[in-house]
């Protein structure tokens, strides 16, 4: 189990708890502005951008590279950027805050 | 603007018509959304079909586009399992199967497209195929898969969702064999590089493509269905299932008198030759500014973005619809990305990614212009070639060839 707090672009604060499935699916579940999911998962669109604070993205590790490449469409790329649909949701992710890069 | 009291009928209710409901809400529409689908199940992501639906255990609602309380949250009226059967312009009425009628200020067809079952005699009575358009399509394939051990599945047509549902289910231990009309698999798409590519990939999973196959008839006895080919060739089958392409939904507004020429036509800002009516999606013909010429496209990308330029419009504010197209397909542990269109190229170019598994992309050319890339497990081609398309930066060729020099140096502004 892990609670999520989503931050988006126009600065709203959203708090979810998820038990399984991905960042992305636990996003558009919760009506997540900004979070679209438009390849439903299978990062080849890029549209569940976010970034994590520096030290959740140490936690969690750099992207793979299609990942990081693919994050590259994307404007506002920085390097604690993630693709949503590629993080497991998991008790790692407990607590952590993730802003909408879009 | 003020549409408080005002209604936007939605038909089709799948990539394009939900993502217009939601951007339609976005852009500040405040009157009724009324979205509705013959489908039943609660709208789904179509792509796994072929792909990861069809090879695990889920429930389609796992796949679901948006989970049934977002619709609820923004007040979008969804109603599954009723088709729309007349449009009646004059009165701006849309007239729904059982004779219901809804009166509306907009209307946008997202009607999307159906698989085409091409006349071959005893095919639709041999009771055992199947094409692959909708979630029920993938439950019965699915459920006769499973329903016997080592299945005999002939795929007639080798273009993606043919090649996708043969990798898929081939992981679920049917033996397949994929039967091709031309001279090589997915002809109409890509160049015979990449044709050969998937030929090969399939071929070491141990699916067998056959080429110039020629389809001509169905023979049933006795339970046991053969697919007869017209150079004198047969291959026995449990299931039969159609990947020979699809047909655009464009009735609904032809018998209305809406402009369609295989597809339903739509201007840049998605709006039919009828003031009150867009048409997003799969069903429309549309200009694309990048290729300046009328396409119709079968892809999430355009589906999506068409839904976000009409809900803008829609609420009066000006949006144009120019997208590079893009597409993917996935099969065994091999991603093709393909950004743009290749159709009409003059060159082709392939580059070979040094040491690395069957990395590689395909580089089309017009009159030196680029005009698309097919990417295989290699994103950053995909990324470089989209941002090349739309930016129209200046391409080495030489460079963009040689793999031992970086991708990124073939570019420059
Ligand atoms: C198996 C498969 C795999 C695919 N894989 C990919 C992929 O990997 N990548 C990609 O980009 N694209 C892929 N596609 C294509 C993609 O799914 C389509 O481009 C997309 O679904 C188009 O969305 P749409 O909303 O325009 O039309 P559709 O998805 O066709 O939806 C149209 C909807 O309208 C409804 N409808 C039609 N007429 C009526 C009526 N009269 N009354 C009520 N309802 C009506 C239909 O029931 C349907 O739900 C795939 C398609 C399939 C079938
Ligand atoms: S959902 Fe498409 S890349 Fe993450």
């Amino acid at each position: 189990m892990a609670k999520i707090t989503f931050i988006t672009r126009d600065g709203e604060s959203k708090t979810v708890e998820g038990h399984s499935g991905s960042v992305m699916e636990l996003a558009v579940q919760n009506h997540i502005q900004g979070i679209d999911g438009d390849c439903g998962g299978v990062c080849s669109c890029a549209t569940c951008h976010v970034h994590l604070s520096p030290e959740d993205m140490e936690k969690l590790g750099q992207p793979s590279e299609i990942e990081a490449d693919m994050l590259e469409l994307e404007d506002n790329v920085s390097s604690y950027s993630r693709l949503s649909c590629q993080l497991d949701v998991s008790d790692e992710l407990d607590g952590m805050t993730l802003k909408v890069a879009n | 603007m003020t549409n408080d009291d005002k209604t936007c009928v939605i038909v089709g209710a799948s990539h394009a018509g939900v993502n217009c409901s939601f951007a339609l809400r976005r852009e500040g529409w405040k009157g009724n959304i009324l979205l509705i689908d013959a489908d039943p199940h609660l709208p789904y992501h179509r792509p796994p079909l072929s792909k990861s639906f069809l090879k695990n255990a889920d429930h389609i609602d796992h796949y679901a586009l948006k989970p049934l309380e977002s619709y609820q949250r923004e007040n979008i009226t969804l109603q599954l399992g009723r088709k729309v059967i007349q449009i009646d312009r004059e009165n701006r009425v849309i007239v729904i199967e059982g004779n219901d009628q809804m009166k509306y200020d907009q209307l946008v067809l997202a009607t999307g497209a159906s698989a085409i079952i091409p006349y071959i005699p005893g095919l639709l009575s041999s009771d055992c195929c199947f094409a692959m358009r909708t979630a029920e399509d993938a439950f019965h394939i699915k459920a006769m898969v499973e329903n016997k051990s080592l299945p005999k599945v002939v795929v007639i047509g080798g273009g993606y969702i043919g090649l996708e549902i043969a990798a898929s289910l081939k992981h679920l231990g049917a033996e397949i064999t994929v039967l091709e009309k031309e001279d090589r698999i997915l002809s109409r798409v890509t160049s015979p590089y990449i044709s050969d590519f998937f030929m090969q990939l399939h071929g070491a999973n141990g699916v067998n493509i056959e080429t110039q196959k020629n389809v001509i008839e169905v023979e049933t006895f006795e339970g046991d269905s053969n697919v007869k080919c017209e150079d004198g060739s047969s291959y026995e089958a449990d299931v039969i299932i159609i990947g020979v392409g699809i047909q655009v939904n464009a009735t609904l507004a032809e018998q209305s008198g809406l402009a369609s020429r295989d597809g339903i036509v739509v201007d840049t800002s998605c709006r039919t030759s009828d003031e009150h009516i867009y048409a997003v999606g799969d069903c429309t013909r549309h200009y694309n500014p990048y290729y300046k010429e009328e396409l119709r496209l079968e892809c999430v990308q355009n589906a999506v973005d068409q839904a976000k330029v009409a809900a803008a419009n829609i609420c009066g504010i000006v949006l144009r619809y120019d997208a590079v197209p893009w597409f993917w397909s996935d099969q065994y542990d091999v991603k093709l990305q393909i950004a743009g269109l290749s159709k009409g190229y003059d060159e082709v170019m392939i580059r070979m990614e040094q040491g690395e598994n069957r990395k590689c992309s395909a580089w089309y050319f017009k009159d030196h212009r680029l005009l698309a890339v097919d990417a295989i497990n290699n994103a950053k081609a995909y990324v470089m070639g989209t941002k090349a398309i739309k930016s129209g930066l200046t391409i080495d060729k030489e460079k963009l060839k040689d793999a031992t020099i970086p991708i990124k140096e073939a570019f420059s502004r």
